[in-house]
């Protein structure tokens, strides 16, 4: 078991034919993910990457019963081709776009929901099942096979805890980086949900980082309902005040947003908090022995 | 992107946003011209900055002749005002804006800005006006009302007479209010403004609503549609160095301390701030050399860190994903024929072709660079290396 993705998820890119559509496209392909097809507009009936390409995500989702899509498409069509999916019946779709307006957002989001469906990102690094599904542009080899759940608004950081948790003798089951944009489609409650349900996870790694304050949700949220253990870091412990910290969404704005009142909420939520970046494997190692201990 | 008072009130008015007018000016001699233009027989000039609380810093004057016009122009026109929001440095102002006075019946605060959490632009309107709103919030927040707009319907009848009623206005202001939330929400929408903030909005003795005051900015991300906003920048108000970054796809941030830090990815790079303190050290800047760094944006990042003679030692922290750590490497020792590189530098790549890129750092022979075996190590040794252990 995984969450969202595994190796029955049939896969199409919108933005397939484009530059990043096909060197990622290529990378997941490589990987084993299953991906049945492409969408570029005005490209329909081609075959790219030995792959055929379709004019729409409805005609892709006709052909090939997809039910995840990947999307490389420029920031000004992007929120369009998110809505695009929705309609034709894609159940989760992965926006890896980088720049698009906080109002497209916010109105894709809106639709999505209207459709059940699930967003992830976007400006993400995109889902990955180990072995089974890679859905966006991380490296696959840093993620081994295994039981912790990540949750990541940052790329780097993803893979930087992925790296640590292998480090200490544990593995993935699906690793998530939902972005660090103002709006973004699943937040981490709304995983946390599914990790909680999930048999095959056994603790979550959530990465947070300053702005907005969707980590105090998940502390609440936490300390109210989830089963299992928790190991949080949050980035931007000495970031300044209004200043936005490569994320569109990572900016202190009011004195609120601080890396320190997430942390705080954390903690009383149950959570073991690593003080720094380096220490996330180590403190995951600690909470899981002293856990086992326990029982 | 923020943008000055006078160029929000220009956008103000094409939006039919009743506002007060006024005359920006760059020389004092056309003081002159400017209040004879505007006509009256009272006037504020004021200070043209970014940063908020003017009037508290001296850069906000009230006027009863030319005469003293022209003596608060000269005197508000380069000079460095410092504001709660500029820090000790204060901000140097080059332009001055000139407005016929208003008869202010009452003050009030009115503006929009995105709720991240109900994700929705929220209208906000206060009996405060003329006051920092985070005070209002503070003090006395049953005085601030918001109403949470749905972006797929618009603003509703109902939501602005709920705000018309906080604010205590008569038939006949409700009926200008709501022309006026109306327009608000507008130019909000269409202009993929941020935050918009009219503090204070007036009523004048004869019941008509002014815009005073006009604060904006907007969402970076979409400027790519508003060719017209986003020529309102004014680069004097940025930092150089930041501004300079962007051109080559890097963040940069500039800080206070002396371990310069240069990461890809943006989590990680906050990070690595946070951890250099942890070793007890003290981060110079923030830069995320992005996804796609290669030699030149090394290069790049090593001149932008290096601006700052306060640093002592510079921390390369990469996680390779998609950027390959050997391609890194050769960019290092590139960035180092092109930009003299006269402070040590600690080296830690971890991820794709990790190894083939210590062992190409390991051949060439650079004098100051030390290579790290982790993140903690990499920390460890820069902040030890720039407070001279």
């Amino acid at each position: 078991m995984s969450i969202l993705v595994n190796k029955n998820s049939k896969v199409i890119v919108q933005g397939f034919t484009g530059k990043e559509g096909t060197f990622h496209a290529q990378n997941c392909l490589d990987y084993g993910t299953n991906v049945v097809g492409g969408v570029s507009p005005g490209k329909g009936g081609k075959i790219h990457l030995g792959k055929p390409v379709f004019d729409s995500v409805k005609e892709a989702v006709q052909a090939t019963s997809a039910d995840v899509s990947l999307i490389f498409v420029p920031p000004i069509f992007a929120s369009d081709a998110i809505i695009e999916a929705a309609f034709a019946g894609i159940i989760v779709i992965v926006c890896i776009t980088e720049g698009i307006p906080v109002k497209d957002a916010m109105i894709a989001k809106k639709i999505v929901e209207k459709h059940n469906a699930v967003l992830i990102g976007p400006n993400c690094p995109g889902i990955i099942t180990p072995d089974e599904a890679k859905i966006g542009i991380m490296p696959g080899f840093i993620f081994k096979k295994g039981s912790i759940g990540l949750i990541s608004k940052s790329g780097t950081l993803t893979y930087e805890a992925a790296h640590q948790v292998a480090q200490v003798g544990f593995g993935i089951s699906t690793a998530i980086g939902i972005g660090g944009d103002p709006i973004i489609g699943s937040t981490f409650i709304d995983l946390l949900k599914l990790f909680n349900e999930d048999d095959e996870t056994e603790a979550v790694v959530i990465i947070g980082e300053i702005g907005g304050d969707l980590e105090i949700q998940a502390a609440d949220y936490i300390k109210k309902y989830f089963k299992k253990p928790v190991v949080a870091f949050i980035a931007g412990q000495t970031a300044p005040k209004d200043k936005r910290m490569g994320h569109a969404g990572a900016i202190i704005s009011s004195g609120s947003g601080t890396a320190q009142e997430k942390m705080d909420a954390l903690s009383e939520a149950g959570v073991s908090v690593a003080k720094n970046p380096a220490i996330i494997g180590e403190t995951l190692k600690k909470m899981i022995e002293e856990n086992c201990k326990n029982i | 992107m923020k943008i000055h008072e006078y160029q929000a009130k220009e956008l103000f008015q094409k939006y039919n946003i009743p506002t007060q007018g006024g005359i920006v000016i760059e020389d004092a001699t056309k003081a002159d011209e400017a209040v004879d233009k505007l006509g009256g027989n009272l006037w504020v000039v004021k200070a043209q900055v970014h940063a908020g609380g003017r009037g508290k810093g001296g850069g906000v004057k009230l006027a009863k002749n030319k005469e003293e016009v022209i003596k608060y122009v000269k005197q508000i026109l380069g000079m460095t005002l410092i504001t709660a929001q500029t820090g000790e440095e204060g901000i140097l102002v080059r332009k001055v804006y000139i407005a016929k006075a208003e008869d202010i019946k009452k003050e009030y605060y009115f503006g929009i800005v995105l709720d991240r959490n109900l994700e929705m632009p929220v209208m906000i309107a206060s009996t405060e006006g003329g006051v920092e709103i985070e005070k209002i919030a503070k003090e006395s927040p049953e005085k601030i009302h918001k109403v949470a707009i749905d972006p797929q319907i618009g603003i509703c009848d109902f939501q602005i007479r709920e705000l018309a009623k906080t604010l205590n206005f008569n038939k006949i202001v409700s009926r200008r209010f709501s022309l006026f939330a109306r327009n608000l929400y507008q130019f909000y929408m269409n202009s993929d403004a941020e935050m918009v903030e009219i503090n204070p909005m007036i009523l004048t003795d004869d019941d008509q609503l002014i815009a005073l005051d006009a604060k904006v900015s907007f969402d970076d991300n979409a400027l790519g549609r508003h060719k017209d906003i986003a020529e309102m920048q004014d680069f004097f108000e940025e930092e150089e160095s930041e501004i300079e970054a962007h051109k080559y796809g890097l963040n940069y941030i500039k800080l206070d301390g002396n371990v310069g830090c240069m990461v890809n990815g943006a989590g990680l790079a906050m990070s690595t701030m946070d951890i250099i303190k942890d070793e007890g050290g003290e981060p110079a800047n923030f830069l995320d050399v992005g996804g796609n760094a290669n030699a030149e944006t090394v290069a790049k990042g090593f001149e932008l860190i290096l601006k700052d003679s306060n640093v002592k030692a510079i921390f390369v922290n990469i996680f390779g994903g998609i950027v390959r750590c050997d391609r890194i490497a050769n960019g290092i020792i590139k960035a180092t024929e092109i930009t003299e590189v006269k402070v040590p530098v600690i080296v830690r790549l971890e991820g794709t072709n990790s190894k083939e890129a210590l062992e190409i750092l390991r051949k060439v022979n650079i004098a100051n660079l030390i290579s790290a075996n982790d993140l903690k190590d990499g920390a460890k040794k820069s902040v030890q290396t720039a407070i001279g252990v």
